[in-house]
């Protein structure tokens, strides 16, 4: 089924996914937890579990907006997009670059009169909203950085941690 | 000479300024100079005061290790300035609102009309065409009036290295970054994407766009598209901007007002001159003997 192998696909290109387990009743089938590695070489990957996520908030495009089989629910883009069909993208990478500011896309951004979505956000402010945004609105969740990232040594030593008597990269090489 | 030098470029500065304000009264200042400036939007509504962004600038910058690490926040109990040994700081403000605290991070603003450019009577800084304002410290007499004519208190001054550079700032990340198309250190670090890069008649447009389908998050307001004649930088708050921070007497024209001050200070410049030289000198030579020197708390008072 082709959808079910997009949303495998998009999940992979997320993370690399743990466990498989179906449980939204209107999903195929959808990760228990799902392993973020995209935090460059300051933090260290985590695993987003998805399965609390799911129980708490039961509606998907909450997080995935108009993605998952849902319409599109924000009334600013019902405006437009009312009929429009929903997309099979799950993953956020799958419309939010991870380099929102390369030479390339401001280039086209800015060569593009017409565009209307000049503003589309990119994959870290995207996903780092949708989380810390929710967490602070429900006044639940982690807002602080290292609630949920672990640093590795060279993040430690980026932020000079004193703690660990660090210092910044650069110091080093002097 | 160098004061001929110096009359002669607060003289241009004066024509550009009357030129543009007979030509484009309705958007005083904002002369079609930099056509493909470049320039970051600030929204503080987004900005989580992680100081992220003051970690990459500190790395990128190659700037002394900090007092303590940017893990730290009680930095934030007292709002700080950029100095030399900081290009970048993030304060917080209305900590006791509900809706509080807001973060705004601080740097330089890189005018379109920097007055520490107009200040500069060895020519010191550049306003380059992709919108960075940077600063020669080859040339650089340290004097100080660029810390004087900032309307934003941004330059840093330097106590460490007397000789060579005296005076840093943010530079946009122009040599390492800009230059190339890169966006700069502070931007590409920002998890929340509080920080967005992009040729600076983009990010007008995308501010006022934001502020147009979120009037209830925004005030109908983008800090530093007019303000000085316009700025690179430029912000988004959803609080009054005199409350985080800006200074609400800054007009929308340009270096004018900043030139008549400091028209106003040029024989003060002149006659402090050879006692900020002999000043100097000293301190180089204190330098040279070897003893460094621990006056820094004593040197920053006006
Ligand atoms: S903010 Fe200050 S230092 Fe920066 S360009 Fe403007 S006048 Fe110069
Ligand atoms: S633009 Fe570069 S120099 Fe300026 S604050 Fe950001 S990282 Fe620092
Ligand atoms: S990195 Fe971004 S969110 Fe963090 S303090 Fe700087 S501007 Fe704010």
């Amino acid at each position: 089924m082709s959808s079910y192998k997009h949303l495998i696909v998009a999940a992979l290109s997320l993370g690399a996914i743990s466990v498989f387990t179906p449980l939204a009743a209107q999903c195929a089938a959808v990760p228990d937890s799902v392993t973020l590695n995209q935090n460059g070489t300051l933090y260290k990957p985590f695993d987003f579990n998805h399965a609390k996520h799911i129980q708490q908030l039961k509606e998907c495009a909450g997080c995935h907006h108009h993605t998952t089989g849902t319409l599109v629910l924000d009334p600013d883009c019902a405006r437009c997009h009312q009929n429009s069909s929903p997309t099979a993208v799950v993953s956020c990478k799958g419309c939010h670059s991870a380099q929102p500011f390369s030479p390339e896309t401001l280039a086209e951004k800015h060569a593009d009169k017409q565009r209307y979505h000049k503003d589309k956000m990119g994959l870290k402010g995207a996903m780092h909203q949708n989380c810390i945004g929710c967490h602070q609105k429900e006044g639940a969740g982690p807002v602080g950085c290292q609630e949920c990232h672990t640093r590795t040594e060279a993040g430690e030593a980026f932020n000079s941690s004193s703690r660990l008597g660090a210092k910044p990269a650069h110091a080093k090489k002097h | 000479m160098k004061r001929r030098n110096f009359l002669k470029a607060c003289l241009i500065g004066g024509t550009t300024i009357a030129m543009g304000k007979t030509n484009k009264g309705w958007a005083s200042g904002s002369f079609e100079g930099y056509p493909e400036s470049m320039g970051v939007l600030v929204d503080t509504t987004r900005c989580i005061g992680c100081r992220s962004c003051e970690a990459a600038c500190n790395k990128e910058q190659k700037l002394p290790e900090p007092d303590t690490s940017f893990d730290d926040k009680s930095v934030f109990e007292e709002p700080r300035r950029p100095t030399a040994k900081a290009y970048t700081v993030v304060n917080q403000y209305e900590k006791e609102k509900p809706g509080g605290p807001v973060y705004r991070k601080v740097q330089c603003n890189h005018c379109n009309e920097p007055a520490c450019l107009t200040s500069c009577f060895v020519n010191a800084y550049t306003k380059t065409k992709e919108g960075a304002v940077i600063y020669n410290s080859k040339v650089c007499v340290g004097c100080r009036n660029c810390m004087i004519a900032c309307p934003f208190n941004v330059p840093g001054y330097d106590y460490e290295s007397v000789t060579n550079p005296v005076i840093k700032k943010c530079i946009l990340c122009y040599d390492t970054r800009l230059k190339v198309g890169k966006p700069p250190a502070c931007v590409d670090i920002c998890p929340q994407e509080a920080l967005t890069f992009g040729h600076r008649a983009d990010l007008i447009k995308i501010a006022h766009e934001r502020i147009r389908s979120n009037p209830d998050r925004y005030l109908d307001h983008v800090y530093g598209e007019k303000e000085v004649g316009g700025t690179s930088w430029l912000y988004l708050s959803g609080t009054e901007f005199d409350k985080i921070g800006f200074d609400p007497s800054l007009s929308n024209d340009p270096i004018i007002s900043n030139v008549k001050d400091f028209l106003g200070m040029v024989p003060m410049v002149l006659s402090i001159w050879p006692a900020l030289f002999s000043g100097i000198h000293l301190l180089s030579k204190h330098e040279s003997g070897g003893e460094g020197h621990d006056t820094e708390s004593k040197e920053e008072e006006p």
